[in-house]
């Protein structure tokens, strides 16, 4: 899929970073307002595609080397072990912890291990995603 | 507890060996192993004062408790017998194998591996006081038989005999396990020493018989009883020690001993006593008659293994039926009980050393066929001396201990002829005389093994290799096996207070208190002519003459007709299974994937329709649902419109804009609806799969669908129309009669306090409902890599044309 639309490339080029952005903002926003880590990963995923929409399959993969099958197992493995590390706890499978931090920069901030879980949930649903499509998107 | 971790000794030793064998080659790996059975058969051995009067030894180590599993060593007189037999013929099984299987040629890690999973296995199964542990041992056994059978994987003969052991024990096992859980559900404890102690009221359950006829089946599976038998001749394609083993010594009488195990709780039915005593009579008398057809070493053996397990096992039914005698310990339904034990121990020894014979046989003249032996006795006279006693022994003969146990087996059925409880009296006599000709092919087949084999005229053109005697340290096993079957003809007081009385006690606590007050006293000579003795002497001489007479009618066997016989039943079964289920299959897995989501809407709906209406749970009420307002009007007219454009639009391209349409308009409506997360997700989707459509569009086929016929698109219309009507209804029920309240409130209050978040949504999905997401993105993992796989696959098949096979 070659395209040579400058106008698209152009607007790529900026829209893409807003879109991750936007997409990191609102996977961290998650636990208070709307987001989270399966719509952040989503994001993600539709900004890769709309690079792939504006350049090639060649270009995008030189850009953004990642392996998305890799990429799924962190994500799993974290997913995971943030679920299992309460057993080392001696608190049921699962149990999230949390607490108030008081970070420079950020000021008073939570920190929450369902964080870690729901990064594991953003790394699956981006490598996913893109595995699906890069998978059928290069089969000719 | 020590005992418990005691039966994990051979497997955790088994996880050194294959470091052993593949580190110090010089020495066999054999000998590493041989202290793990010689160091527990000590240990036993150790326990025998204490249980000789009746103490028992319990070592228990939870495993989970919620369920009331644990693993129990539980040693009493039955299990230490068992132990030990397993234990001591375990060493001398390794010592002869480091002589019979070569370290350069044979894969040593394999064998010993397993044989250290068999040996933890079958502690395990005698030592079990939980069934649910018990099972999971029985079935390791039969796992690790299969290994051991099928260790020459190369053969063909060695997979089929694996598989068919196999499939036979792990079915009876499988019954077993139904028959534990009836167990349970009648007495609330998977316990076995509980459930003896309840066994009066068991008795009185309706499942009774149901438990008793499954865990015996179980029972005459692995014991190779009629007509499950079928599977041990074609085991006998395993490594010889192993046979010497598993399939002789141990393996085989873990039938035996499951039964002696529940002989208190099952004596009181009837249907146990004569099953139990008739299937064994029935085995004995068939494996016998059979055992003088085989013409293979270890076939004769293995047909003569079944035929004893039979004589065992009705002598345990006949003990069982002591306990419907009024004063059993004081008559002669006493002897029935330690008969069973008593050659249960003969059995192990003599049986053992036959097969280490038969192994050395085959090992120096490189044949076990008994049409090409004879002669052997002047070439190897110390292997024909063993095979001598263990052959006198299996024919009842003095001075072995064999004719010892054979005149307790024949008390035994004497005694079941005055049995007139259950059944026509005359039902004992059968048994009798069955037993009495069975004992007279006992002794045709143990004469036909060993002088087939060792006198006669040599043939060494015949012989693959020239025959020679056996190297000293091979010889050494069935010599001790030897020397014990000679040992328990004149000391059988020693080993029956020792050993077999600690047994019986356990086997029938309804007769004995404890082992003293098993009255039973050996002896080779009464003093006086008794009916046993007779019976001897006709066995001895109907066997002698039918022996000498046995070329003029060996022939008869031929006219058995060969398709009627079970392992052709066998054969056809598994051939049917597999080629009939595979015809099942592929009649409806038609590889279009309209079909299978065919099969799966229609599941859907018959199972919703059919629940809404069996429960009556169809309501529509529009009590308390929100106004519908002109936005939403507007939008679901929009949805509809969008729907049916995807529906009849001619191109493909129109379709999957119009579809995507459907997705933002549902979007929009989650907006209006206030749910920003769901919008959020919901146009981030659909904006993906559009972009993955697009990319897609290239090689999805030319639109045909309607060229379909009309009756097909008929019947889709109607699944279609189905599944949206019961999706419908289904949500206008749900909403309209609540049968709890709104689970909403408890988010809302915990939150923020218990989860430590604002919004709900994301809390559910990671906290509270944690769970789900993690199984959701290991189906979308799971998705992605079937679609690598049925894409990247299918271009490299392509080339090299694997699919063929």
């Amino acid at each position: 899929m070659k395209s040579s639309d400058v106008i698209l490339q152009t607007a790529t080029k900026v829209v893409f970073f807003l879109i991750f952005l936007f997409a990191i903002h609102i996977f961290f926003a998650g636990h208070y307002t709307p987001g989270g880590g399966f719509v952040g990963g989503l994001l993600t995923a539709s900004a890769i595609v709309l690079l792939l929409l504006a350049f090639d399959l060649k270009t995008v993969s030189r850009a953004l080397p990642f392996n998305y099958t890799i990429m799924i197992a962190i994500g799993l493995l974290l997913a995971l072990g943030t679920a299992s590390a309460s057993i080392l706890f001696d608190v049921p499978f699962f149990t999230h912890a949390y607490d108030y931090f008081d970070l420079p920069l950020f000021g008073e901030t939570s920190l929450h291990s369902a964080m870690l879980f729901d990064l594991g949930v953003y790394l699956v649903v981006v490598g996913a995603t893109m595995n699906i499509i890069l998978t059928i998107g290069s089969d000719d | 507890m020590t005992s418990v971790l005691l039966l994990f000794a051979p497997v955790a030793a088994a996880l050194l060996i294959p470091m052993l064998a593949n580190r110090v080659r010089g020495i066999h790996t054999g000998w590493f192993v041989l202290a793990v059975p010689v160091l527990l058969f000590i240990y036993y051995l150790g326990f025998l004062p204490q249980v000789k009067d009746g103490g028992v030894h319990i070592g228990e180590l939870s495993w989970i408790p919620s369920y009331g599993i644990s693993l129990t060593s539980y040693i009493d007189g039955l299990s230490l017998l068992f132990s030990l037999l397993i234990t001591g013929i375990g060493a001398l099984v390794v010592l002869y194998s480091i002589f019979y299987l070569d370290k350069t040629k044979e894969r040593l890690g394999n064998f010993y591996v397993y044989l250290l999973m068999f040996m933890t296995a079958m502690l395990g199964v005698v030592q079990s006081d939980n069934m649910i542990a018990l099972y999971g041992f029985w079935e390791l056994t039969s796992i690790s038989s299969f290994l051991l059978i099928g260790y020459w994987y190369t053969r063909d003969r060695s997979r089929f005999g694996a598989l068919k052991s196999m499939m036979i024990t792990v079915f009876g096992g499988l019954m077993m396990l139904g028959g534990f859980v009836l167990l349970y559900l009648m007495g609330g404890t998977f316990s076995v020493r509980e459930l003896i102690s309840m066994a009066p009221e068991l008795a009185e359950h309706s499942l009774f018989t149901w438990a008793l006829i499954l865990i015996l089946l179980g029972a005459f599976t692995k014991s190779a009883q009629f007509p499950f038998y079928i599977w041990l001749p074609d085991a006998m394609e395993a490594p010889t020690p192993v046979s010497a083993y598993l399939h002789s010594a141990t393996m085989v009488k873990a039938g035996l001993y499951l039964v002696a195990r529940f002989t208190p709780i099952f004596a009181a039915s009837e249907v146990w006593v004569w099953l139990v005593t008739s299937i064994g009579v029935l085995t004995l008398f068939w494996g016998s008659f059979f055992a003088v057809k085989q013409t293979d070493l270890k076939g004769i053996l293995a047909f003569s293994t079944v035929s004893q397990l039979g004589l065992i096992m009705s002598m345990l039914g006949a003990a069982a039926a002591a306990f419907h005698v009024e004063g059993a310990a004081e008559t002669m339904f006493k002897y029935a009980g330690f008969a069973a034990i008593f050659h249960l121990v003969n059995h192990a020894a003599f049986k053992g050393s036959l097969f280490m014979i038969a192994g050395i046989v085959d090992h120096e003249t490189g044949t076990r066929d008994i049409r090409k032996l004879g002669g052997l006795m002047a070439l190897m006279p110390v292997t024909f001396t063993i095979a001598l006693i263990g052959s006198l022994s299996m024919a009842g003969l003095p001075p072995f201990g064999g004719f010892l146990s054979k005149e307790l087996f024949l008390t035994g059925m004497l005694s079941l002829g005055e049995l007139d409880l259950f059944a026509p009296a005359s039902w004992g006599t059968v048994l009798l005389v069955a037993a009495w000709i069975a004992s007279v092919f006992t002794f045709i087949y143990s004469f036909y093994f060993v002088f087939r084999t060792f006198t006669g005229k040599h043939k060494p053109d015949l012989l693959p290799k020239s025959a020679h005697e056996a190297p000293a340290g091979m010889l050494v096993s069935p010599a001790v096996l030897g020397l014990i079957v000679v040992a328990i003809f004149f000391v059988p007081n020693l080993v029956g207070d020792w050993i077999v009385k600690p047994a019986v006690a356990a086997v029938q606590p309804f007769m004995y208190g404890s082992p003293s007050d098993v009255d039973v006293h050996v002896a080779a000579w009464h003093g006086h002519i008794t009916p046993e003795l007779m019976m001897t002497i006709g066995i001895v001489i109907a066997g002698l003459a039918l022996f000498s007479l046995l070329p003029k009618w060996q022939g008869l066997y031929r006219v058995f007709p060969e398709q009627l016989t079970l392992n052709k039943l066998y054969d056809s079964t598994m051939i049917f299974a597999e080629s009939g289920m595979n015809r099942l299959s592929r009649s409806y897995m038609d590889g279009l994937i309209r079909s299978y989501l065919i099969y799966m809407f229609l599941g859907i709906v018959i199972i919703g329709l059919g629940s809404l209406i069996a429960k009556d749970a169809l309501a529509v009420s529009f009590e308390g649902t929100a106004p519908i307002g002109p936005v939403e009007v507007g939008l679901l007219l929009v949805l509809v419109a969008a729907t049916a454009t995807t529906l009849v639009a001619r191109k493909r391209l129109t379709a999957i804009i119009s579809l995507g349409a459907v997705g933002y308009t549902v979007a929009l409506l989650f907006v209006v609806f206030k749910a920003p997360d769901l919008a959020l997700t919901q146009l981030v989707i659909e904006t993906v799969s559009v972009a993955l459509f697009l990319l897609a569009f290239y090689h999805l086929p030319k639109m045909s669908r309607h060229d379909e016929k009309r009756k097909f698109r008929i019947g889709n219309a109607i699944i279609a129309a189905s599944v949206g009507l019961l999706m419908s209804l289904l949500a206008m029920s749900s909403v309209s009669q609540r049968a709890l309240p709104s689970i909403s409130e408890f988010y809302k209050e915990t939150v923020y306090s218990e989860a430590g978040g604002g919004n709900i949504v994301n809390v559910i999905l990671v906290d509270y409902r944690g769970f789900d997401t993690f199984f959701e993105i290991a189906v979308l993992s799971i998705a992605a890599i079937g679609i690598i796989a049925m894409i990247r696959l299918r271009l490299t098949r392509k080339g090299d044309g694997h699919e063929k096979q």
